[in-house]
């Protein structure tokens, strides 16, 4: 009875270990403190209300983006472990962690830092700025943009609840390769964690690519071509194209592991015809369109913040769509480079080794395009643009790692090195991390209403790009020199300064880092002096500067007609100085219809974490009750009738007059 | 409803005839990676039974037949609605459900059957495919089947409003792109297992 | 057209095809192979597969018969072709895979086997 109840769950899976002990306790601290603070400051019927069961995609964006930092500093955690082990781990010593453990922190890492941290900032972003700039007041979809925010924190929250139940994580690599994820080698409840956590946050995704897909195509305000859309909205419309593509594939994957682990089926094990081979196949046709999932929309930041800060349009428009819709393509034509020596051959390599080298040809035209926005620019050399140039010199240097790499035969020799360790963190880091930083230090003031503090700013990206440089370049050597990744240990000792040299690169990191954070304080201290008051701090070209900042919650008043590409900057050139029209006596206010809150996505998510919890440990009725209580939930969603309101136009006009 | 032009932005239910034929794209490449799966490990029986010894083919034609036959049915009856006809629309509904049901039935049968002969998915790479595949197609189906109950009640709640309308289209899309998906499922589970 | 006519074409189509290649297999199996090839057979049922799939696309579907811009005929062949990828390449990749790291006894064996 307590088997059908409890399934696998016993006392023994609760904390014991240090680790986890240690895990469990901040978790249980962190909770603690802000269920004190909200108490305190009696803001929970405020929390509720505004922000948790918003569907204004601008709250919903700030949410991903607090989550998604959340998430990174337990990834960097992960990292400083990692990183500690390897610099003290040589010749006789042996660190202070045991290869399990080891095996299970780049594991989390991996997945914490993709799935949740660099997904999670660039959905919040999109969620911000898309809407904005197409001149539209909400996404397509504004329910499924809260469940889609839900499920991803419900994955998270799966993610990080081995620490408290079970002890254990995969310990299988960041993609859970078979056959080592199958039962035979992974019978306990790590990989089942891994697995419940990726399908709810992948399904969240999936919908999130779904419902920027739509509004995209279908919701720009009048006059907005495809041909007039800022780049950021082009790439925003790749990438979501790209996750419609390619996370049905990473689902129906996991499922078929699913499968294997729970119905004793034969997809990937080693007996009984499976092949694992096939596993590797599938992870890579999803997992290398993911990377470009992770960087398309740092190019469209990037091609803004470098229009912006030169003060010119951008160079060659047309070729940067082109670039942005090859890179996509391509990018689906790739996926065998990431196993070029399981075997398959050399015309099947060949094949994959020209497509890889192919895309390095779009990406250069890209980086071309923002080198010559910048000729003969009036460039202000503010925190964005920092970080842009930081992105140019790190992205092409790691991009032409990856070249080396592309060829089949140079693979060969440094496939699953430390080489390849650097290039994808030099892309991650470089690219999509940059980019993200690029990102919120451009869009702070419109969002917050004031400006960062510039100079903490400047501190802090100098300590990332140096510390960067120094964690990253010896790992780059050590690759060359046979280091292979995921060592727990290694005998050579001319390897061990080069370690230690990485974790000074990560210490300077965590302090560039840290500046970020007293910089955000700083800035809040001082936001009186910083204000934003036009709602257009940085001489913009694109609408989402066309507005107040904050933005109301309406987003526009009237629906912007637009004329021509960079529509802000047409309007500003057309009417001499206000950025918003105000208060003029002749503008005619309308009834504007806004999604209600709705707390259903939270309700399914729940019931999702509930699932999700219950399939891991074998809790059947558990995850009966939870499967159940989701499917209900979205009936009685489309049940529902009263699902918007009106704001009348009286009301807008009253909104409006306060700005 | 409209907003406050009504110029700018497509009706709602354009965006959601939109959203959902994307997400039913999102569902055919799902589908696709269990065909793949499937394609790969169609040989490896592991001494056990192959498609020639397990399926049934004139079984299988009938069952094609009646899904085929429900898709139709399922157009007739969204014209029906859009028509307005409220009638038409229940009984022709009624008639896709019965005829998704069989199909169902006779799915469990099939697999049930191969269940007593020892044939089960843990049998073999091969038999798991299998049953994923067509398990899921199944998956697939019961869902609709359950969403059609779910809109007779709507229906007969509400009437034939053009919400209801709206969710009925919806609905013909994913019952069509069922019986797609089972075009290809019985083209090449069924006949090249048979035949090839 | 959204016409009952339209439909019912659909219908008719799709069960011709169906029937088409049902009857195709049992000509091939009754013939003992003779008659119709393996490859022409595999040809002929993969492209009745498909004609069908376009059949009910275009008749049940009401493919490229929406209002410019053709966004679903759009998503729908960039599916399709991302579904040839996902496909074609999964079985060229997998056919050298398991060739290249199958013993070569194994391989002598499975060469010797007739079949597709």
């Amino acid at each position: 009875m307590m088997q059908f109840i409890f399934g696998k769950l016993t006392w023994n899976d609760l904390p014991h270990v240090w680790y986890t002990i240690g895990g469990t306790g901040s978790i249980m601290i962190m909770m603690a403190a802000a269920a004190v603070l909200l108490t305190y400051c009696k803001k929970w019927h405020w929390l509720w209300k505004e922000w948790l069961t918003s569907t204004d995609p601008k709250k919903i964006g700030i949410m991903y983006i607090v989550m998604a930092a959340l998430m990174f500093f337990r990834g960097a955690l992960d990292a400083g472990m990692i990183w500690l082990q390897q610099s003290m781990s040589a010749g006789s010593a042996h660190g202070y962690l045991d290869p399990a453990h080891f095996q299970q922190i780049f594991t989390a890492h991996g997945d914490i830092m993709v799935f949740f941290a660099t997904m999670g900032f660039l959905t919040g972003l999109l969620n911000l700025i898309v809407p904005l700039q197409i001149g539209a007041r909400d996404l397509a979809f504004p329910f499924l943009n809260t469940l889609g925010f839900w499920l991803y924190v419900a994955g998270a929250v799966l993610m990080n609840m081995f620490f408290v139940f079970g002890g254990e994580f995969g310990a299988t690599g960041w993609l859970a390769q078979a056959p080592l994820s199958e039962l035979q080698f992974s019978p306990g409840v790590g990989v089942d964690y891994w697995i419940w956590s990726l399908q709810i946050s992948g399904l969240g995704t999936l919908l999130a690519g779904i419902n920027f897909l739509v509004t995209i195509l279908k919701m720009r305000a009048p006059g907005m071509t495809l041909m007039r859309m800022p780049l950021f909205v082009w790439s925003a419309l790749c990438s979501s194209v790209l996750i419609t593509t390619v996370f049905p594939i990473l689902a129906i994957t996991i499922a078929m592991l699913t499968l294997d682990r729970y119905l004793g089926m034969h997809f990937f094990t080693s007996d009984r015809g499976g092949n694992p081979m096939m596993y590797i196949n599938l992870i890579w046709m999803w997992g290398h369109p993911e990377v470009y999932i992770l960087i398309l929309p740092g190019y469209g930041i990037f091609s803004e913040v470098v229009s912006t800060f030169s003060h010119k349009k951008i160079a060659g428009y047309l070729s940067q769509v082109i670039g942005t819709g090859l890179v996509t393509v391509i990018a689906l034509m790739v996926w065998l480079h990431h196993f070029f020596t399981m075997g398959a051959g050399a015309d099947v390599n060949a094949f994959f080794g020209i497509s890889t080298m192919f895309i390095a040809i779009p990406t250069g035209v890209l980086i071309f395009n923002w080198i010559a926005t910048m000729f003969r620019g009036r460039i202000t050399l503010a925190s964005p643009m920092y970080w842009f140039l930081g992105f140019i010199t790190t992205f092409t240097f790691g991009g032409m790692a990856g070249v080396l790499l592309s060829s089949p035969a140079a693979d060969f020799q440094l496939h699953n090195s430390l080489f390849l360790v650097a290039h994808f963190h030099t892309m991650i880091v470089g690219g999509a991390l940059f980019s993200i930083f690029a990102g919120i230090t451009f869009w702070f003031p419109k969002f917050m209403g004031f400006k960062l503090n510039e100079r903490i700013g400047t501190y802090a990206f100098w300590l990332w790009l140096i510390g960067f440089f120094l964690s990253f370049v010896p790992l780059y050597i050590l690759g060359f020199m046979g280091a292979t990744r995921r060592l727990d240990h290694y005998t050579n000792p001319s390897w061990q300064p080069l370690f230690m040299t990485s974790v000074i690169g990560f210490i300077v990191i965590v302090a560039g880092a840290l500046m970020q954070l007293v910089q955000i304080a700083v800035s809040i201290k001082q936001r009186k002096q910083n204000r934003d008051t036009t709602g257009d701090p940085w001489d913009g070209r694109t609408l989402e500067w066309a507005t107040s900042s904050p933005p109301p919650f309406y987003n526009f008043a009237i629906i912007p007609q637009v004329k021509s590409r960079d529509a802000f900057w047409e309007m500003k050139s057309r009417f001499a100085k206000a950025s918003r029209e105000r208060g003029k006596g002749n503008i005619v206010y309308q009834d504007i219809i806004l999604p209600k809150n709705t707390a259903m996505g939270i309700y399914v998510a729940g019931f999702a974490l509930f699932f999700g919890f219950a399939m891991v440990w074998h809790m059947w009725l558990f995850a009966l009750i939870g499967m159940l209580g989701i499917i209900v939930c979205v009936i009685l969603r489309t049940f529902d009738e009263h699902t918007e309101y009106v704001l009348t136009a009286a009301e807008v006009e009253r909104l409006e007059k306060r700005i | 409803m409209k907003s406050e032009t009504g110029t700018q932005y497509s009706a709602q239910s354009d965006k959601n005839y939109f959203g959902f034929w994307v997400y039913l794209m999102t569902d055919l490449i799902m589908f696709a990676g269990l065909f793949a799966a499937f394609a790969v490990l169609r040989n490896n029986t592991f001494g056990g039974p192959s498609g020639k010894n397990i399926f049934d083919l004139p079984f299988v034609l009938i069952e094609t037949v009646l899904l085929l036959t429900s898709s139709f049915t399922c157009g007739l009856a969204v014209l029906s609605a859009v028509r307005n006809k409220k009638k038409g629309t229940i009984c022709l509904l009624g008639l896709t459900f019965l005829l998704g049901a069989g199909f169902l039935a006779m799915e469990l049968y099939e697999f049930s059957h191969l269940f007593e002969e020892g044939n089960t998915f843990q049998k073999s790479a091969f038999l798991s495919s299998y049953f994923s595949l067509v398990g899921t197609h199944g998956l697939h189906i019961t869902a609709g089947l359950i969403w059609m109950i779910i809109l007779f009640l709507y229906i007969l709640k509400k009437g034939l409003t053009k919400g209801s309308v709206r969710k009925l289209t919806l609905f013909g899309l994913f019952w069509h792109f069922l019986d797609i998906v089972w075009i290809f499922i019985f083209t090449i589970v069924y006949l090249m297992g048979v035949a090839l | 057209m959204k016409t009952i006519v339209s439909y019912s074409i659909g219908f008719l189509l799709s069960m011709i095809f169906t029937l088409l290649a049902y009857n195709l297999v049992f000509v091939h199996l009754n013939s003992h192979h003779r008659l119709i090839s393996h490859p022409v057979l595999l040809v002929a049922i993969l492209t009745l597969a498909m004609v069908q799939l376009f059949v009910q696309m275009i008749f049940f579907l009401h493919l490229g018969q929406e209002s410019a811009p053709k966004w679903n005929l759009l998503f729908f062949i960039s599916t399709f072709c991302a579904i040839l990828a996902i496909v074609i390449g999964s079985i060229w990749i997998m056919d050298h895979l398991n060739y290249n790291m199958t013993p070569k006894q194994v391989n002598q064996y499975i060469n010797d086997q007739s079949g597709f």
